[in-house]
This record gives C-alpha cells, sequence and structure tokens, in this order.
C-alpha cells in the first residue's frame, strides 16, 4: 500500500482478458494480499485462456483500448488440460496478423500467470501500464489519422440525406 | 426492456474506504434498463439477501448485478438467494469490486471510477445473458473397478457394504495383484496372504461383487454417472460354472511354463491357477502354450476333469454393462529393466532359453546374463513365502543352497536420473530392512549387508522397523554399488562407504536390488482407454494434488492406490476407502444436476469443419446425422454431450461459423462487456 499515484497526461486504457482459474485467483490474490497495482486495468473473466478469441481482441481496440492483456495457467497446469496451449498457439499466429495489419504488437501482452502469482500480476500489469502509457494512445483514435473509406462513406450520407 | 437491479455493497468499509459506493449506485441507476438500486453495508448478511430477495420479487427483476467481493466468494449464495426469490440464477452477475478494485487501489477517486466502470461492464453483459436450466442427468448406480489388487478388493468390499452393485475386472485369473505375493507385511510382520486371503474369500462370495477374472476392460464411453464399458473377458476353455476347483487337471497337465506369479522361479502348468490360495478357484488355460489348442495334442485335462467342464472351442466374450462410477486400480510393477543394469540375468517371465541371440547381444556386459543369484524384491518375497517355490527356505535360485552372505542394495532405479526414475519408491527402505529381518529368521548364522543412499522411514512404526532389523543384524553401509562381477560361485559386489570413505567388496551367495515401483507397463494404454490424465513416468494424475488427491482429471474416475502414485499397503487402502466414499457421495442422489454453463450447437449454422471434435479436450463433441421429418438425412451437424463437456469454451473459439456457444460466456456478453468498457481511466 502507499504507493503514490503519479499524475500522467495520458493513461492507458487497457483490456485484460484472463482465465478463472488461474490469472483471475491471481489477480483476487493480489486484492487478498492488499498489493497496489495500475488501476487502469479491466478485466474479462473467461472460463478458460483457450475461451479468448483474437475477435475480442479486436474489439477491444475497436473500442478504443490501447492495450490488450491475455493471460492464463501456465502450460500443463490448464483446468481443462490443454486450454492454454490452444491460446498459446492462436496467439503466436494472431500476433504475426495483427503486426500485418498495422496493429503494434507491443500493445498486446501475453503471461502466464498461476493462482499463486499475486506478485506476478502486479508486476505484469505495471510494466505493460507503463510500456502503453510510453506508447501513447492507440492511433486508431488519433484524430490526425482519418479512415479514407470511413471518410468516404460519411461524405455518401451526406450527400444521399 | 430489461429491468436490471443493481447491488452495491460497502462490505463494511472494506469496500466502502476506497470507493464512494452511494456514487457508483447513483451512476448505475442512470444507466440503461436500471430499474432498482442498492447501497448496502452487508450485501451477503441475512438481511442483505432478504432485500436482495424482497427487491427481486416486489420491483419483478429480471437481472441482477451485484457489485461485492470476487464471484469466488459470494457469486453461489446471491445465484441461490435468487433461485430462492423465482429468478434464473443464471441472470445474477457479480462485479467484483472489493478484490480487485477497493483492495489494491489507495485513492477513493480511482476506485470510483474503477468500480463505476466494471459494474457498467456487467450491466451491458447481463442484457445477454440467457436463463440456464441446470440438466438433469439419469445415475446409474454400479461401480466399476479396474484392477482387483487390495486396493480393488477394499473398495469392492466397502462399496457393497453400503449396497452397491460392485463388478471388479481383473487381467490375471485370480484376484491379489502383488499383495498376494508379500511373504510378510512391515511393520508388524503379519503374514500378507492371512490377511489378505479372507478378503478375496469375502469379495467372491457377497451377493453384491462380480467379479470378472482373466477379463480386460477394453472400451470406456459415456460420461459421470452414464458409463458403458466393453469388457473382454478372455476365453479360459474352462467353463465356470461347472468346475469345483478340485484340481485334478493342473496337477496331471504334463506341460509347463514358467510361473508369472512366482515371478519365474518355477514352472506351473500350461491350465493353471496362479497360486493356491487364489480366487475364484477356476483355472485357465494358458492358449499361447497348451499344446491341445496350438496343434491338437493332449488334451489331458478334458480327459481327467470330472464334471467336464474344460472347453477347448471356448471364444473371448464381450460383455456390455454400464455403470456410473469408475476406481481404477490397477497397482504397480518393478522396474523391469533394472536386471540389465545390475548385470541380472533375467527380464521378468523370461527363461534364458527364450533371450534371443540378438537380446544376450543388448547386455551391458560380458558377465551379465549370468548372475542368476541376483534377484528383486519380489522375487525374494516369494523365496521367504511359506507358500512359494521353497515353502519359506531361502534358498538361492541357481543351486538351490542356503546362502551364506546376502547383499541388499536400496535404490536401484529410484533416485536415479540417469538409468532410472527421479522420485523415491518410498516402500523400498521399509521392505529392504523386513527382508534382511526375514533372511536373518530363516538363516540364524547368515549375514546381511544393506547399501542404502538414505533411509526414508517415515510412517506409524517405522523408524522403530528399521531399528530393529539393525539390532537383529542387518550391517547398514551407506554408499552405492558400482558393480556386480561373478566369482566363482560367488558374486563380488564392489561398492563403497561414504562415511569412512572406503571401498568395500563384499563376496556375496545372492544379491536382493529393491528396485523402483512402477507403473504397470500398459498404464499408459490403460489412462487412454479411460480418457484420464497421466504422468510422465504413466502414473494417473490426481485432480489436484492436496485437495483432490483421489479423483482423476475426468468426473467419476476415482483412482485408488499404486496406479497413482507410489505408496504401501496402509496408504493404499485408505485411497481405497476414500474412493469408495466418493462413489457413495456420487450414488447418494437419484439423479445429477449438471452446471448448465456448456458448449451448444446451432446445428443449423454448422458447416461440419469438426474443428470442434479435433479441439475437444473431454471428447464430447459427435458428429451427428441431421434427418428431415420423414426420416431422410439432411445435413451433418456437431453435438456437444452436455454430460461430458466441462464448459471450457475451446471449441467456441475454434468455430469457424461461429455455431457453437458456450452458455454463460457467449460472444454476445463477451462483446457487450468490452464494449461498455469505454470510460475513461482516471
Amino acid at each position: 500500500m502507499g504507493k503514490k499515484i503519479e499524475i500522467h497526461d495520458f493513461e492507458p486504457k487497457i483490456m485484460a482478458f484472463v482465465c478463472k482459474w488461474c490469472t483471475y485467483s491471481g489477480a483476487d490474490l493480489a486484492g487478498t494480499s492488499r498489493m497496489d497495482y495500475s488501476p487502469n486495468v479491466r478485466m474479462i473473466r473467461l472460463p478458460c485462456s483457450g475461451r479468448i478469441d483474437p475477435q475480442f481482441m479486436i474489439k477491444a481496440f475497436e473500442q478504443g483500448a490501447d492495450g490488450v492483456f491475455v493471460s492464463g495457467c501456465h502450460p500443463g497446469d490448464c483446468h481443462y488440460n490443454e486450454g492454454n496451449y490452444y491460446a498459446r498457439r492462436r496467439n503466436t499466429t494472431f500476433r504475426q496478423l495483427l503486426d500485418f495489419n498495422g496493429i503494434d504488437i507491443e500493445r498486446i501482452e501475453f503471461s502466464w500467470i498461476s493462482a499463486a502469482e499475486a506478485i506476478k500480476w502486479t508486476e505484469v500489469i505495471d510494466a505493460f501500464t507503463d510500456k502503453v502509457r510510453e506508447l501513447g494512445r492507440h492511433p486508431q483514435y488519433n484524430d490526425d489519422i482519418v479512415d479514407p473509406y470511413a471518410q468516404f462513406l460519411v461524405q455518401k450520407k451526406q450527400e444521399s440525406a | 426492456m430489461a429491468k436490471i437491479g443493481v447491488f452495491v455493497c460497502q462490505c463494511g468499509n472494506n469496500i466502502a474506504r476506497t470507493v464512494d459506493t452511494a456514487e457508483v449506485a447513483k451512476y448505475c441507476s442512470e444507466q440503461d434498463g436500471v430499474v432498482h438500486v442498492e447501497d448496502y453495508k452487508f450485501m451477503c448478511s441475512a438481511p442483505g439477501q432478504e432485500m436482495f430477495k424482497k427487491a427481486i420479487k416486489e420491483k419483478g427483476l429480471d437481472a441482477c448485478i451485484v457489485s461485492a467481493c470476487s464471484p469466488k466468494m459470494h457469486e453461489a449464495t446471491f445465484r441461490n438467494a435468487a433461485e430462492a426469490a423465482g429468478l434464473n440464477p443464471f441472470k445474477v452477475e457479480i462485479a467484483n469490486i472489493r478484490e480487485q478494485c477497493s483492495w489494491v487501489h489507495d485513492d477513493k477517486e480511482v476506485g470510483t471510477v474503477k468500480s463505476k466502470d466494471l459494474t457498467k461492464m456487467m450491466i451491458e453483459r447481463i442484457k445477454f445473458n440467457k436463463p440456464l436450466e441446470r440438466y438433469v442427468m439419469p445415475l446409474t448406480k454400479r461401480a466399476l473397478i479396474v484392477g482387483g489388487g487390495i486396493a480393488g478388493i477394499q473398495a469392492a468390499l466397502d462399496l457393497a457394504q453400503a449396497g452397491v452393485d460392485v463388478h471388479i475386472v481383473e487381467r490375471e485369473p485370480s484376484l491379489g495383484g502383488n499383495m498376494a505375493r508379500l511373504s510378510e507385511t512391515f511393520p508388524t510382520l503379519d503374514c500378507s496372504q492371512c490377511i489378505m486371503t479372507p478378503r478375496m474369500v469375502e469379495v467372491q462370495n457377497h451377493p453384491l461383487i462380480t467379479v470378472h477374472a482373466y477379463a480386460e476392460l477394453e472400451q470406456l464411453s459415456g460420461f459421470i454417472g452414464n458409463f458403458r464399458a466393453r469388457i473382454r473377458q478372455k476365453a479360459k476353455f474352462v467353463i465356470d460354472d461347472l468346475c469345483t476347483g478340485c484340481g485334478e487337471c493342473w496337477e496331471k497337465c504334463p506341460f509347463s511354463t514358467e510361473s508369472e506369479f512366482e515371478m519365474g522361479l518355477v514352472k506351473r502348468p500350461i491350465i493353471y491357477i496362479p497360486f493356491p490360495q487364489a480366487v475364484p478357484t477356476v483355472p485357465v488355460i494358458d492358449k499361447t502354450e497348451c499344446p491341445k489348442i496350438l496343434k491338437d495334442k493332449c488334451g489331458l485335462c478334458a480327459d481327467v476333469c470330472g464334471p467336464d467342464c474344460i472347453d477347448f472351442t471356448q471364444q473371448d466374450e464381450i460383455k456390455e454393462i454400464d455403470f456410473g462410477a469408475i476406481i481404477v486400480a490397477t497397482g504397480f510393477q518393478l522396474m523391469p529393466n533394472v536386471y540389465r543394469e545390475y548385470g541380472g540375468w533375467r527380464p521378468p517371465h523370461m527363461t534364458p532359453k527364450k533371450l534371443t541371440a540378438k537380446m544376450r547381444k543388448a547386455l551391458p556386459r560380458s558377465d551379465a546374463g549370468r548372475l542368476v543369484d541376483v534377484i528383486n524384491g519380489l522375487e525374494f518375497e516369494r523365496l521367504a513365502s511359506a507358500s512359494g517355490p521353497t515353502g519359506g527356505q531361502i534358498r538361492r535360485p541357481s543351486d538351490g543352497k542356503i546362502p551364506e552372505i546376502v547383499v541388499f542394495i536400496a535404490c536401484v532405479g529410484s533416485r536415479d536420473c540417469n538409468k532410472g526414475v527421479e522420485y523415491c519408491s518410498k516402500i523400498c527402505c521399509m521392505y529392504t530392512a523386513k527382508h534382511t529381518m526375514l533372511y536373518q529368521h530363516a538363516v540364524h548364522h547368515g549375514k546381511s549387508y544393506v547399501f542404502y543412499m538414505d533411509i526414508r522411514a517415515g510412517g506409524k512404526g517405522y523408524e522403530e522397523f528399521i531399528n530393529r532389523a539393525q539390532d537383529e543384524g542387518a550391517q547398514y553401509v551407506r554408499g552405492r554399488v558400482s558393480r556386480l562381477t561373478k566369482k566363482g560361485d560367488r558374486i563380488l559386489v564392489k561398492g563403497a562407504d561414504t562415511l569412512t570413505g572406503q571401498a568395500v567388496d563384499v563376496e556375496a551367495d545372492m544379491v536382493v536390488l529393491a528396485t523402483a515401483m512402477v507403473p504397470q507397463g500398459d498404464s499408459e494404454q490403460v489412462a487412454q482407454t479411460l480418457g484420464i490424465g497421466y504422468d510422465k513416468h504413466g502414473f494417473f494424475s490426481e485432480q489436484h494434488p492436496k485437495l483432490m488427491p483421489v479423483e482423476s482429471s475426468t468426473g467419476g474416475i476415482f483412482l485408488a492406490g499404486a496406479c497413482q502414485s507410489v505408496k504401501d499397503i496402509p496408504e493404499t487402502v485408505s485411497q481405497a476407502s476414500a474412493t469408495a466414499a466418493k462413489v457413495l457421495a456420487l450414488f447418494s442422489k437419484d439423479e445429477m444436476m449438471r452446471d448448465p454453463e456448456v458448449a451448444i450447437v446451432d446445428q443449423e449454422k454448422c458447416m461440419n469443419c469438426w474443428d470442434c471434435v479435433t479441439v475437444c479436450p473431454y471428447l464430447a463433441i459427435e458428429r451427428v446425422e441431421l434427418k428431415d421429418r420423414n426420416g431422410n438425412f439432411r445435413k451433418w451437424a456437431a453435438y456437444v454431450n452436455p454430460g461430458l463437456c466441462q464448459g471450457c469454451g475451446i471449441c467456441n473459439t475454434a468455430c469457424r461459423s461461429k455455431s457453437i456457444e458456450l452458455m454463460g460466456y457467449t460472444n454476445e456478453q463477451v462483446y457487450a462487456q468490452i464494449t461498455a468498457f469505454g470510460g475513461d481511466i482516471i
């Protein structure tokens, strides 16, 4: 306790997709142990990291998240035997696709956090928040960048109206 | 329009200290669909729950959010309360504003904003929650026990005494397992057969227990409460019902092969019972050896059989039986390959004749393959047993001489990362001490040496037992043995005493290896047949190492005895009784309730890629044919068996056509939650 809140110009929004057996419990343990971590994260509880659809991450970015955090049980510890292996495989291929599409993959963090690793959870979340804060606002929401196709649609709509 | 109630809990001061709960409640009341808000000190208390129920009834709420502690704490509490008030329990969600908000953030402003956000995300999510009904599954109150050793026998008796119909599948012709081989048991030195055989007879005579001896479990389908087992009853060539067990046949049989039960130390007839106290006392004919079956010669046993129960035309029989629960008690074996490493001559159940030239070549040293008097622990048990091949006299296998000097080597294969297994086999310290005592009792002038690494004797009366062994004359030498070589008709044991730092050479008449306990050789296939997890050694994995030590990773399948980890007899028996208690708890109800948070397939949308079938860890997804009302084939589709589904949602993510939804965690719900994540961070 007692970490001083620093005032920053920009606070990132971070969406975390976590499995309910390991990481969610780890975050609960951080609470029970009264640890302090960055408040920027909002957690979505899913049964297994294998349930984390890559489209959730895209949706999060679309809805204004600046960073996405994905976490589940350590390899070999999955409550459902093999769900985290699917998550890992999906993530490795999906990152390449995101990279190809121009989304900065530094904004996606993938980490294994067990139900006992409250300290790791706070460290990883703090470090990731700092990293995303450095990266700044997700450029998609930067006013300078305009999607020409969206502009075209808006224009057309206005014309028809 | 949804009628949502939001209940913000202050948790005494736990939440209220860093979250302005009144502010959160006010914010929630402004949200779309929220018709009722409460801000209360202790929502989980009896008055809090009453308030919750009253609000549901009076305001006719169709969904509720409780902003409080972690769902792990009180989700069930509020869901039950909602059910009591007439609201579907799956229309209640918890927003975790204690563990993941008030307890981890100091600043009240930050905490309030985050609490608002978390609650709002839940409000948006719950609009897509569907009312779910728990599945009611039928339950077959019959238990299957795989393995008829002491673990299986104990579990069967416990269950049968409680009135449960039990079937035991044992692959050998008799019950008994490894414990039947032991001469005496530590630390009390009571005779193993004397305590074991009454139980075997009790199993045989119990009206609720059916023993399938000389049978194997071939296939298992279904799920908890509703398994279907396919059991292959191997052909005995003897008609069970007619046989009286008189013994005419096995006494007259002119052919023989080495006895598996006696660890290959002696021969047994081709028509045989493994040991005199065998249960059931019905002999079987070894079809790989019998000349009548192989070449149509002999047939003497059929001639001498009084009740005329020998039938050479018998075939394997397949039985399909339904079960509600399964106890796996397949036991252990001693590590088979350490003979070679230590220069032993006999891979188990293999005579020197059967050692092919290629196998001889594979043996590491020139004199290996000729050290007949290097035996393992179970072989020593047979030599020391009153019902064993030597009638309880300890005589060495090569020339039948009574050994004057015996060397016992502990930790053979155990705690050995290079040639054996990493783990400690736990029982070897104890049984080596027992062996020295048995030897000392049988051969009074004999000398016994024990080469050990450490003595691990944790257990009731165990340390005392080791001391007793030392008092009775066993010479304990702390150190390893590097090599066994032949010297005359003796074995030269080259070892070291690490306490004095000197080399120790002993010329022994016989060497007994305390070989590592390993799972049965086919334990991995058994695990795959049953659909349960196993570790790298082949031991079956328990659900949780501490809190669920008898449950396997699959519901309804329980583990007893040395198939789960190395164990001694008392531990095995207690674990077997624990599995019986678990099965009784499962069978205490007439039908089973299943959590409805399982995957459901929209079969019209399914486009048969079968990705879900591949990824499902529980084999819960089947391919089914959809038919039109005339019964004609229309299309293929996936179907998730709700009894097998554990609700991981891997299929939901894998589904390309988005036709599988995991109830309780649907895409709509998650997207709604993500979309609601819009407020400012601070």
